[in-house]
């Protein structure tokens, strides 16, 4: 009986004096914080994928709250939590079209040409620096797929062919892969767009078809056949402007290289002509 | 025993992490890159030292005297755990940087078991209140060392070719079991 008089007397004695000591402290070190941080933050995904230009979600409810940041800047969480965000700042959001990851190459194990030799790290930044990979193409994909590594999703993976494909269910549009591809071959496009023009080689018509088989020639039929104006042609490379174009699909039929895609699933746009 | 003996068992020849397999969790939860290994480490060190202090005065002026040795582990999780707070707090007050970079694993020192299990050997071993302290610091720099060491080559470890299905943990465990091979060297040292 004694022992346990005196285990609970010494033992919250302590308690109470280490509990006192923490009470100073915590009035010693206070540090002022913005209670919207914190609100924000459990708002917020919490990946910290760093998407929005900060360094982590905290970082951008720091941001948000100290007027650095957009109340809609958090790509991964979209319109709702962007909705979430300006409630708690008490201002209206003008919400945020959903985008996707779009993968501008086509040129795969089959279709593009390979001059082998690469036998450096399986990466494609290390590829691009030094020796260019595998592939003829030097502005196609490199297949080692440091694009699907980025991806903190789950959004990416690389098929047979040896490129990488986008889930856009999953896709956040965090734009890791865009930094991640040294070839700069894949663009964020808002999520209601199909059509896609799949090459970034600055080759003329000859030499893409030296390396390829389903590169941009520059015959531009496309940027002929095209009703809204949206396709036009620079260094040798047809390029869509996503701001005009309807999903019509007439460039998809008449491209000779069938380098221009269509997307099953997604619906034509009715677009109020720009300009 | 000389104090630099104890300095340098508790550093090398009995590592924590390396030889005693303590403190496993932050070892792999922190050691992805030198700068917050460190950090880690260094915050580890302190309590480990502030620690050493408080149990050794709880050890031989409260628990033996009282006739109360069995309360030994839960009077040396509330210090512990009391010291990680005021680390917490005072880290907050004067680098947030720090702060932000340990996240979770700055309140994680609390249940890291180095940090008990280097307490009662502390006790077990009776060393007088400055043995404890250098077993204490002994202790805290040589779980830096671990952790740095271990840092240093899964920074250089980012770019190798290693076989898919020991990427990432499975290639950790690894290299901290030929790390603690190495470590087996240092016996007999003292």
């Amino acid at each position: 009986m004694n022992t346990t008089i005196v285990s609970l007397v010494s033992m919250g004695a302590m308690s109470a004096l280490f509990a006192f000591g923490l009470a100073i402290a915590s009035k010693k070190f206070h540090v002022e914080t913005d209670p919207r941080v914190q609100e924000i933050e459990e708002v917020l995904p919490g990946v910290n994928c760093g998407a929005c230009g900060f360094a982590g979600c905290s970082a951008f409810a720091e941001g948000v709250a100290g007027g650095e940041a957009r109340v809609n800047g958090c790509p991964v969480g979209g319109a709702a939590v962007a909705k979430l965000v300006a409630a708690i700042m008490g201002v209206e959001s003008d919400g945020l079209k959903r985008r996707v990851a779009q993968v501008l190459c086509k040129g795969g194990h089959t279709e593009a040409k390979e001059r082998g030799g690469y036998d450096g790290p399986k990466d494609c930044r290390i590829a691009h620096a030094t020796q260019g990979g595998d592939k003829a193409c030097s502005y196609g994909c490199l297949g080692y797929g440091s694009c699907v590594a980025a991806c903190q999703f789950g959004a990416m993976y690389m098929d047979e062919n040896g490129l990488p494909v986008v889930i856009e269910e999953n896709c956040t549009a965090c734009g890791k892969c865009v930094d991640a591809c040294p070839r700069d071959i894949i663009m964020l496009v808002d999520e209601e767009q199909g059509v896609h023009i799949r090459c970034r080689s600055l080759l003329t018509g000859r030499f893409v078809r030296q390396v390829c088989s389903v590169g941009c020639i520059a015959c531009q039929r496309c940027v002929k056949v095209c009703p809204t104006g949206a396709i036009y042609m620079e260094d040798n490379l047809a390029r869509i402007n996503y701001d005009k174009c309807t999903n019509c699909q007439a460039c998809v039929e008449v491209c000779p290289m069938n380098t221009i895609d269509w997307q099953e699933g997604k619906g034509i746009l009715d677009k109020v002509a720009v300009g | 025993m000389s104090l630099f003996t104890i300095l340098l068992s508790a550093l090398l020849v009995n590592n924590f992490v390396l030889v005693r397999f303590l403190g496993i969790c932050p070892f792999m939860g922190v050691s992805k890159d030198v700068d917050s290994a460190i950090g880690m480490g260094l915050a580890t060190t302190f309590v480990m030292v502030v620690a050493a202090a408080a149990t050794w005065l709880i050890q031989w002026f409260i628990l033996e005297p009282l006739g109360l040795p069995f309360l030994q582990t839960l009077s040396f999780i509330l210090v512990i755990a009391s010291m990680v707070q005021l680390v917490e707090m005072f880290l907050h007050k004067t680098s947030p940087g720090l702060y932000r970079a340990m996240g979770i694993f700055l309140p994680l020192i609390t249940t890291n078991c180095a940090i008990l299990g280097f307490a009662i050997m502390g006790v077990q071993n009776s060393y007088s209140f400055i043995e404890t302290v250098i077993f204490g610091l002994g202790a805290g720099l040589g779980f830096t060392l671990a952790l740095m060491l271990m840092a240093g080559i899964r920074e250089e470890m980012q770019f190798a070719d290693i076989p898919k299905p020991l990427r990432g943990v499975g290639i950790a465990f690894i290299v901290a079991g030929l790390l603690s091979l190495a470590f087996g060297g240092f016996a007999g040292l003292v």
